[in-house]
């Protein structure tokens, strides 16, 4: 059994909505609502979920950067969230972030290697930063002799190496990467999917990776967990993930991917989702999901299904009360 | 239908003249739909807003080549004739639903514009055709909706009122640049949907300009690719994908995440970057990123070449020579048989 690196418990994030004059809350965003996960040393975690299912919020709030509502998170056994700040101070050191847009994560004023030596500035661990930092731009694939060049003449995809670079530099133990490849063209996304394997391997990284795309999921995470509006919806390793998927959600998902191949693609059964996502401000009664849901029951509409493991004991979780059986997929 | 003859548009920039389409042509035939794909950069966002003649000029200008639609050269048309056309012949949905839309004004009143921009009717009869297209698209109380304003809606719904402005004209012709990019999966699936239903009722011949070739295998009965302002490749939907016959469709093909491969399989990018449109490299423009490129490759610049019933590809190498270099490059990558 690996060991635990982090462990989320029945986190929620709730934003108040602030009306009129007097500025009264008037109601929340409930943008996570009891969200429990653990990631283990050395695996990647892979966080799906369309926009607005709270996946960038849980980011912030394991960076410390949000304070919760209420739950608890516990990085290496220790609950963070009463830390002061010194103790965050050290904590940063050890989770570190790669973020969405190469071009606003970036000051643009900044030579390439202040924006990378600046985390090994305020934490002082070498005297050699200079040297420190052409050894982390080699690691991430950037030529040294680009110190002194600025972040606009670089593309986008050695942009997000310089903030890989940013983010390795103090060697942490957890990288969340929320949305890393999204703003890529197709060509240079591999190349950066590669890169963040390759440095896990060599440096023993633990990743959680916030995306949108399942099929860039499929290619880097060890488990994959499913969230809709704030809540996960469907945990589980792997390829149990996408050759098993329970949840009439995940399933959806899966069929709504295009796949680059046109047989395939006319043979296909699709399901299409009706409607939209309902605002977190005002989730749906019982399953946040009943409103689109093809399975959904009266049952649902009154019941709030629990993310439990099953009967078989697999590591395989989804929160539904009437998820998609084995058989029928295979008669699928 | 349309037909793009040697087309050429450049940009005037103070870095120098960028090449952004370089001798394109291709053609469309009624109630077809045609995918152009690429990465950013490679220019079919350029030609798609050339087809409008929507480029602003300058700096764009177009030194060579002809647009023709049905025999009228859009090139040499007034501005006068080219609103008239707008909308009327070709329309065009964007990428961003929420820029595209005014936001100060009602859906509704936005539609009845485009609406009695096109058709000499009079306001009720113009609000009775707007709830017919709402309808259409597949928004439901569309009586209640003309009343909203864009923000009030999703990004999805944005872009279903988007395509219901497209249709105000009855346009022959369809241009979506990157109609789902901005939106969710399942959002995409139903806008996706919704232009198939659309192409099936009115008969409209689709442009579809995307850099995901999943949505063109799903979309497509043609594909151009393009690269650096080039074509590349160009022919059937089945064409592209299955005889592949330049190395950068392929290697583009290759390196896509999928989700009906195995799990946890390691990706192949194509290594470098895009080139740079001032002062491509020598040569064919993918040789420093192509696994394949040899010493000719350097020096030649490949034109497209006939490899099948409308199947046509700018690659120098034969067939033969590519097939082995793609095992080749297989073997090594899998068994570590050197190349």
């Amino acid at each position: 059994m690996s060991q635990e690196l982090l462990r989320i418990q029945d986190l929620e994030m709730h934003f108040p909505i602030k009306e009129g004059v007097l500025q009264k809350t008037t109601g929340y965003v409930k943008a996570v609502n009891g969200v429990s996960l653990s990631v283990n040393k050395g695996e990647t975690l892979g966080i799906v979920g369309e926009s607005g299912c709270g996946k960038s919020t849980l980011a912030k709030t394991i960076l410390g950067l949000l304070k919760p509502t209420s739950g608890d998170i516990f990085y290496e056994g220790e609950s963070i969230l009463n830390y002061n700040a010194k103790q965050m101070h050290e904590l940063r050191r050890n989770i570190q972030m790669v973020f969405q847009d190469p071009f606003s994560s970036l000051n643009p004023r900044m030579q390439v290697g202040d924006i990378i030596a600046a985390p090994l500035k305020v934490y002082k661990t070498t005297k050699n930063v200079k040297h420190r930092v052409q050894e982390l731009m080699e690691l991430v694939g950037l030529k040294p002799e680009y110190y002194h060049r600025l972040p606009h003449e670089f593309s986008g995809g050695q942009r997000q190496r310089i903030g890989i670079a940013r983010a390795i530099a103090l060697e942490p133990k957890l990288i969340v990467c929320d949305e890393p490849v999204s703003a890529l063209d197709v060509s240079v996304q591999a190349q950066v999917i590669n890169l963040l394997e390759d440095l896990q391997k060599e440096l023993g990284l633990t990743y959680i990776f916030i995306a949108h795309d399942l099929s860039v999921i499929k290619h880097m995470a060890d488990r994959v967990g499913v969230m809709y509006l704030g809540k996960v919806m469907e945990l589980s390793n792997n390829e149990s993930f996408y050759q098993n998927a329970q949840h009439p959600y995940t399933n959806a998902l899966l069929s709504a991917i295009p796949l680059p191949d046109p047989v395939k693609e006319k043979e296909r059964e699709r399901i299409v989702l009706k409607g939209d996502l309902p605002s977190p401000a005002n989730p749906p009664s019982g399953c946040v999901f009943h409103t689109r849901c093809p399975r959904a029951q009266d049952y649902c509409k009154k019941n709030v299904p629990l993310l439990e493991t099953k009967e078989d004991g697999t590591a395989h979780t989804v929160a539904c009360f009437f998820p998609i059986e084995h058989a029928e997929q295979i008669q699928k | 239908m349309l037909e793009v003859k040697n087309l050429k548009a450049y940009i005037d920039t103070p870095a120098g003249i960028v090449k952004a389409v370089d001798d394109v042509s291709f053609s469309l035939k009624a109630g077809e739909t045609i995918g152009i794909v690429g990465e950013s950069g490679s220019g079919k966002s350029v030609l798609a807003l050339s087809l409008m003649q929507l480029n602003p000029s300058p700096p764009t200008f177009y030194p060579q080549g002809e647009i023709l639609l049905e025999g009228k050269n859009l090139l040499h048309l007034k501005e006068k004739e080219l609103r008239n056309l707008r909308g009327n012949d070709i329309a065009m949905i964007f990428q961003d639903p929420m820029s595209s839309l005014n936001p100060i004004f009602k859906i509704g009143t936005q539609l009845m514009e485009a609406i009695r921009t096109h058709q000499n009717i009079n306001r009720a009869e113009a609000k009775k055709k707007a709830i017919e297209l709402l309808k259409d698209v597949g928004i439901s109380d569309p009586e209640r909706r003309m009343n909203d304003y864009p923000h009030q809606l999703s990004g999805g719904m944005r872009q279903r009122v988007m395509i219901a402005i497209a249709l105000a004209g009855k346009p022959k012709i369809l241009i979506a640049d990157e109609p789902t990019t901005a939106l969710d999966v399942t959002i995409q699936a139903q806008i996706l949907d919704l232009m198939k239903d659309i192409q099936k009722k009115y008969g409209t011949a689709i442009i579809i300009i995307t850099h995901d070739l999943g949505v063109v295998a799903q979309l497509a009965d043609k594909i151009v690719v393009m690269y650096s302002g080039r074509i590349v490749e160009e022919g059937k939907t089945e064409d592209i994908f299955y005889h592949t016959a330049m190395p950068y469709t392929w290697s583009l093909l290759r390196s896509m995440p999928r989700i009906d491969t195995s799990s946890r399989e390691r990706l192949i990018p194509i290594q470098g970057q895009p080139p740079n449109l001032v002062s491509p490299p020598k040569g064919c423009n993918f040789n420093p990123r192509c696994p394949f490129a040899t010493a000719d490759c350097l020096k030649i610049d490949p034109s497209l070449t006939e490899r099948g019933a409308g199947h046509y590809a700018a690659c120098i190498l034969s067939e033969k020579t590519f097939e082995e270099g793609k095992l080749q490059l297989e073997n090594f990558e899998t068994k570590g048989v050197p190349l």
